[in-house]
């Protein structure tokens, strides 16, 4: 038992043996909620609007937004823009040889990009663009400098620009959309590439939800059981 | 019904020895009845390899080992394959499990001497099994064709090269190409379906066969073949494995899969320890991530391979490093002779052992999470410090253990 609790203390110290090296610039904490379907469909229409073109999302298939509460008419209708049939993968529109030519890099597949990514960062990333005159595309990011892609939300942002010498950000024009809804846009956006990471995971933890509950009534039969066998040993 | 069953088994009997088998393993083998928690972990290490060769049967049939539909294929099975997530998690949960359990293990083992005489070949098998697991993991980790995969299997390699004389061919022997292509992921996955599997399954059955030889270790160190009934001849501290410690086993089954389930349903990443962030980037050898760590169960090696930053001896200090981290392994092998202490267990053992092996396990963790680190002044100097300590608790055993001040051993087992 004692060394039970000197395994745990060590677990537990391991991370204060020495600071770890922050980031510089602070990631905004991402609103993220799979549960709600509404905004992952508003996700869903905004990322095959704006994404679609350059990137594409090739492990995911077209029908699987059933899972998001879409009927298949729904998904001919409102996420399919080029014709495909809907158990299509949801491949870019743009080929990757001429996007290759056109920004230097080939837009990154956005299936998973929030499992490498992850939320907080997306979160932040899209809402962080600022003009730079010394970039190839007259746009940089706070977190991700000499970012290739140009802010192609600006029209809905605004146009922003660093301050010199800081870290802040500040609104020069404004867009057609009021700061609040802008990261609200962002937020179903960045919901939906989350979900678009794994699209099993709600399913995964209701399912998981049972298998616990299962488990720990097997937990008491079976220590019952070996209590049973166990009365007569000293 | 009765009298069926029993020319039953006569008819095996005489053609396969069943009921002997039964119950020279099973029934009528003995096994100390003071086994605690520690001792769970030997039959959940047999639980994950059942799971791991199970799921992998399934994994095999929608997986693609070929470099341009590797990564593809992998989210083919997440997405499209029915429950394909939940056995892929099963398995790459399983993976790092696997660890948990058979360091658990060890560490079992090193606190009441279980690799003392008798159980020096025992041990010695169990090494052997640590190793086939470090392979698979090595070989299994490739597969997805991650960014994680490629860059971590790269420096892998990369450590054969640093081999005198022979290191570049070797290393381009082993990967098949000049570089980590396709050609390296196609071996590996053979590796890792075929080769490895067989002699892990192997292994772990000598394994077994050796333990029931020599019998169980148990949390006071003594030998309850010493003390035995006169009359029945059976060791008076001795029960029989069937049924009391099936059940206890189950029992502790059911423990682990609520920690195994809890896991795969809730974190099947393990916030970036069992399922990298860079590993869901396809590979690209055209870019180095700029931090490259291996999974959690291979970072305190990795740490000792960091760790040595200045050439000595004329030796350059990557080779160093990976004679280093080889040693760590490898020296785990040698503790049967560098016990010199008169009783097993940490029960009995004096303070020496008890603070030498504190240290160890300290060690152990700081080496593991500075090895999930990018390299500073600080983590380097901390990296060498508490490798020095690592090494310090093998190679000082046979003095502290010695003179260390030890209490009596009972004569029977105590609760």
């Amino acid at each position: 038992m004692r060394m039970i609790k000197i395994l745990l203390l060590a677990v537990l110290l391991t991370p204060f043996v020495a600071h770890s090296s922050g980031q510089e610039v602070e990631l905004d904490k991402a609103p993220i909620d799979r549960t709600d379907k509404e905004s992952l469909k508003r996700g869903a229409n905004s990322f095959v609007e704006y994404c679609l073109t350059c990137h594409g999302a090739d492990f995911m298939r077209y029908n699987r937004h059933r899972d998001i509460g879409m009927s298949e008419d729904d998904i001919r209708t409102e996420l399919i823009r080029t014709g495909q049939k809907t158990g299509d993968l949801m491949e870019a529109a743009m080929r990757k040889k001429e996007a290759e030519q056109w920004f230097g890099v080939a837009p990154p597949d956005l299936s998973v990009i929030a499992r490498s990514r992850g939320a907080d960062w997306l979160y932040t990333y899209l809402r962080t663009f600022y003009q730079d005159t010394s970039t190839y595309s007259g746009w940089n990011n706070l977190i991700f400098d000499k970012v290739a892609m140009p802010h192609v939300l600006h029209h809905l942002q605004g146009w922003q620009t660093l301050e010199p010498g800081t870290k802040n950000l500040a609104l020069t024009k404004s867009g057609t959309m009021t700061k609040e809804e802008y990261d609200k846009f962002v937020a179903d956006l960045v919901n939906y590439m989350v979900y678009l990471g794994e699209p099993h995971a709600s399913y995964r933890k209701e399912l998981g939800i049972i298998v616990l509950l299962f488990l720990f009534g097997m937990l008491g039969l079976t220590y019952l059981l070996k209590k049973e066998y166990w009365r007569d040993i000293h | 019904m009765n009298k069926q069953q029993n020319s039953m088994m006569e008819w095996i009997d005489k053609r396969f020895p069943l009921t002997i088998t039964w119950k020279a393993h099973l029934s009528e083998y003995y096994a100390p009845k003071n086994f605690n928690f520690w001792y769970y972990f030997g039959s959940l290490a047999l639980l994950v390899l059942v799971n791991q060769l199970l799921t992998g049967i399934f994994l095999t049939m929608s997986y693609k080992p070929d470099a341009g539909m590797a990564f593809a294929s992998v989210e083919y099975i997440m997405r499209d394959v029915d429950f394909g997530w939940l056995i892929r998690y099963m398995h790459s949960t399983g993976a790092s499990m696997f660890f948990v359990v058979v360091y658990l293990h060890m560490f079992r083992g090193m606190m009441y001497g279980s690799y003392r005489k008798p159980r020096e070949l025992l041990w010695l098998i169990g090494m052997a099994i640590f190793f086939v697991l470090m392979s698979l993991a090595f070989t299994g980790y490739i597969l997805p064709w991650g960014q994680m995969s490629y860059w971590g299997a790269q420096v892998i390699v990369s450590m054969f090269g640093a081999i005198p004389l022979i290191g570049d061919t070797l290393s381009n022997w082993i990967l098949g190409d000049f570089m980590l292509s396709d050609a390296a992921l196609n071996r590996f996955f053979a590796y890792h379906v075929v080769t490895l599997p067989v002699l892990i399954v192997v292994l772990v059955f000598v394994h077994i066969i050796a333990l029931h030889e020599t019998g169980s270790n148990n949390p006071d160190g003594i030998e309850i073949k010493v003390n035995k009934d006169p009359q029945t001849g059976i060791p008076v501290d001795g029960i029989p494995f069937h049924p009391y410690y099936t059940v206890k086993d189950i029992f502790g089954v059911v423990g682990f899969l609520i920690v195994f389930c809890g896991i795969i349903f809730f974190a099947p990443e393990m916030g970036g320890y069992f399922l990298e962030d860079n590993n869901f980037i396809p590979a690209n050898p055209l870019h180095t991530p700029d931090h490259i760590a291996p999974v959690w169960y291979f970072t305190p090696y990795y740490s000792m391979l960091r760790a040595v930053t200045v050439n000595f001896l004329g030796v350059d200090a990557k080779l160093w490093g990976v004679i280093l981290m080889a040693a760590a392994v490898v020296i785990f092998c040698f503790l049967p002779w560098l016990d010199r202490s008169p009783v097993k267990s940490i029960r009995y053992k004096g303070p020496y052992f008890k603070i030498a092996l504190t240290l160890f396990v300290i060690s152990f963790f700081v080496l593991g999470w500075l090895g999930t680190k990018s390299v500073t002044p600080l983590h380097t100097l901390l990296a060498q410090i508490f490798t020095t300590i690592y090494f310090a608790f093998f190679l000082l055993m046979p003095w502290y253990s010695k003179i260390d001040k030890v209490k009596p051993e009972p004569e029977n087992v105590t609760k």
